[in-house]
């Protein structure tokens, strides 16, 4: 891997007491015409810290991301995220919250009329007050994180989809958001990609100390996620030490038949004699 | 087919009223409040405006010529083929060149703007846009209707123009009729009244033409099945607003300037 570029601990601005959780969902319903998709569900996200979201697929778990953005509006219930009730917000309001969160969405949504800088660039070049030369900077900064520097004249189009991927969690954090929320990062990649994003998610989370709510059907990331820290010397992922904790805490939340059946880190779940999350992790 | 109650059929149709006037609301209204993005306007006044040239040269020029040919012989009947060039001109500018335009960029650009926008929707990159905290409709849709209203205000000028040369072209050579007289019969017919409804319509044309091709882009379901589906009822839908639109605006501004 390349050297990393010249890291910042911390995201730029931090809007909200430490203390507090960056996301919080309480009591959070919502349906789809006659089709119940999440039934009161409640959880807190504490700053620095990593959350992986698993259920089968219609569980509800991309809806929580949405919920969590502001994309879709719940049924009842509050969603705090950094310290903002987005339930009580106007579109106008949340565009501004937005621009403090980072989301890669499942297939990537690149916009496929720009190039790869122009995409990596987009949220950049919307505040209108930031230098070509800066912006071209932190671009380059972005794309270097996920070792991309190469395609930054491409089209979405010419790149592979583990690319896509990797440039899409370029873009969601070229302007070091306070949360970043993955949809299903490693989703229809093989096996050897799938490794590379995660190796991504852990260095963003372990360099930046960015907190992170992760949407994915692959156990196995997940489990890498809490087992595994960035090596900054080596500039790789290593294994944790036997029985030490991960610097940045990664917790598991379990969805069933649209309520939470499990909330806990990866001790807590290894030792459940809940025979469905057994069966699950499995 | 699914069979859905009448009163379900009610409910659909008011909310996707509602949602129209809302996203052509707030595409004017976005207009005036920061960011602007000239360059977008820029970029669609060109693919609208510049890209729809030939087609608006060719529609004009045949639907002039085809007026003075069609016309010819009735006037013939009464020893007035000398009005050929009042015919012509007062049909182009205030009824034939505004709808012609307004169908052909209809044809050529509500399904455009519909297909690419239900795209966007479908691979979620409007999601991903309002997820970078920008604004939709302020970044997609207002620049395409603020260019499509302007660009069609001119289009049409060229076409009522062009048309006037079909016209000319075949008095001239069919008919034999002196260019001279043909061009002063066009010019002392029109009065303020036909230049201006002529030019009022495309305004509204225009208007139509962005927003309902934006609304049905906006709200494509469905994969890409939902995006033809929505380029089809963008191009039937402005199409036939504009056909409705144009009959009351000639009836409302014979009302006010009275007939001709």
């Amino acid at each position: 891997m390349a050297a990393p570029p010249a890291l910042i601990e911390r995201p730029l601005k931090s809007t909200q007491n430490s203390a507090s959780p960056v996301i919080a969902f309480e009591d959070v319903s919502l349906a789809f015409e006659d089709k119940q998709v999440l039934d009161g569900i409640s959880f807190h996200l504490p700053r620095g810290e990593s959350k992986a979201i698993f259920g089968v697929a219609g569980s509800g778990k991309s809806t929580i991301l949405k919920l969590a953005l502001g994309l879709l509006k719940p049924d009842s219930g509050s969603i705090y995220v950094l310290g903002e009730d987005v339930t009580q917000m106007r579109e106008q309001e949340l565009f501004d919250l937005r621009r403090k969160i980072g989301m890669v969405f499942q297939e990537s949504a690149l916009f496929d009329s720009l190039t790869v800088r122009e995409n990596v660039a987009f949220r950049l070049m919307e505040e209108r007050n930031i230098s070509e030369e800066e912006i071209d900077r932190r671009v380059r900064e972005a794309l270097s994180f996920v070792e991309l520097e190469h395609t930054v004249d491409l089209f979405p189009s010419e790149l592979s989809g583990g690319m896509r991927r990797r440039v899409a969690i370029a873009r969601a954090t070229v302007t070091r958001p306070e949360v970043l929320l993955y949809d299903s990062p490693t989703g229809g990649l093989d096996p050897v990609t799938s490794t590379t994003i995660i190796e991504l998610i852990v260095k963003q989370r372990d360099v930046y100390k960015t907190s992170s709510l992760m949407v994915t059907h692959r156990l196995q990331d997940a489990f890498i996620m809490a087992t595994h820290y960035f090596d900054r010397k080596t500039n790789k992922m290593q294994p944790s030490p036997p029985g030490a904790l991960c610097e940045a805490p990664m917790n598991f939340l379990i969805l069933r038949d649209s309520k939470i059946i499990f909330d806990g880190g990866v001790h807590e779940l290894q030792e459940t004699k809940d025979e469905y999350i057994r069966e699950y992790i499995s | 087919m699914e069979l859905i109650s009448p009163t379900e059929f009610a409910k659909e149709k008011v909310q996707a009223v509602q949602d129209y006037a809302v996203l052509a609301g707030r595409s004017v209204s976005n207009l005036f409040g920061h960011p602007r993005y000239f360059a977008d306007i820029i970029q669609q006044a060109d693919l609208i405006g510049v890209g729809s040239l030939p087609i608006i040269v060719l529609a004009g020029l045949s639907i002039g010529a085809e007026l003075a040919l069609n016309s010819a012989a009735t006037l013939e009947k009464f020893g007035s083929l000398s009005l050929i060039g009042q015919l012509v001109s007062v049909g182009m500018v205030t009824e034939l060149g505004p709808i012609i335009t307004g169908l052909m960029v209809a044809g050529r650009n509500a399904s455009g703007m519909a297909s690419e926008l239900g795209s966007m929707v479908v691979t979620e990159q409007i999601d991903a846009m309002r997820a970078l905290g920008t604004d939709p409709i302020k970044k997609l849709v207002a620049p395409r209707v603020a260019s499509t209203v302007f660009m069609l205000f001119f289009l049409t000028i060229i076409a009522d123009l062009l048309g006037l040369v079909g016209g000319g072209i075949i008095s001239r050579l069919i008919f034999g009729i002196d260019s001279r007289q043909y061009w002063n019969s066009a010019w002392q017919a029109l009065a303020f009244r036909d230049v201006f409804t002529g030019l009022v319509k495309p305004v509204f044309f225009g208007f139509i033409i962005a927003t309902v091709g934006c609304y049905y882009g906006m709200s494509t379901r469905g994969g890409t099945q939902g995006v033809g589906k929505a380029t089809t009822q963008a191009m039937v839908a402005s199409s036939v607003l504009i056909l409705i639109v144009n009959f009351f605006i000639t009836k409302f501004m014979m009302a006010v300037l009275g007939p001709h």
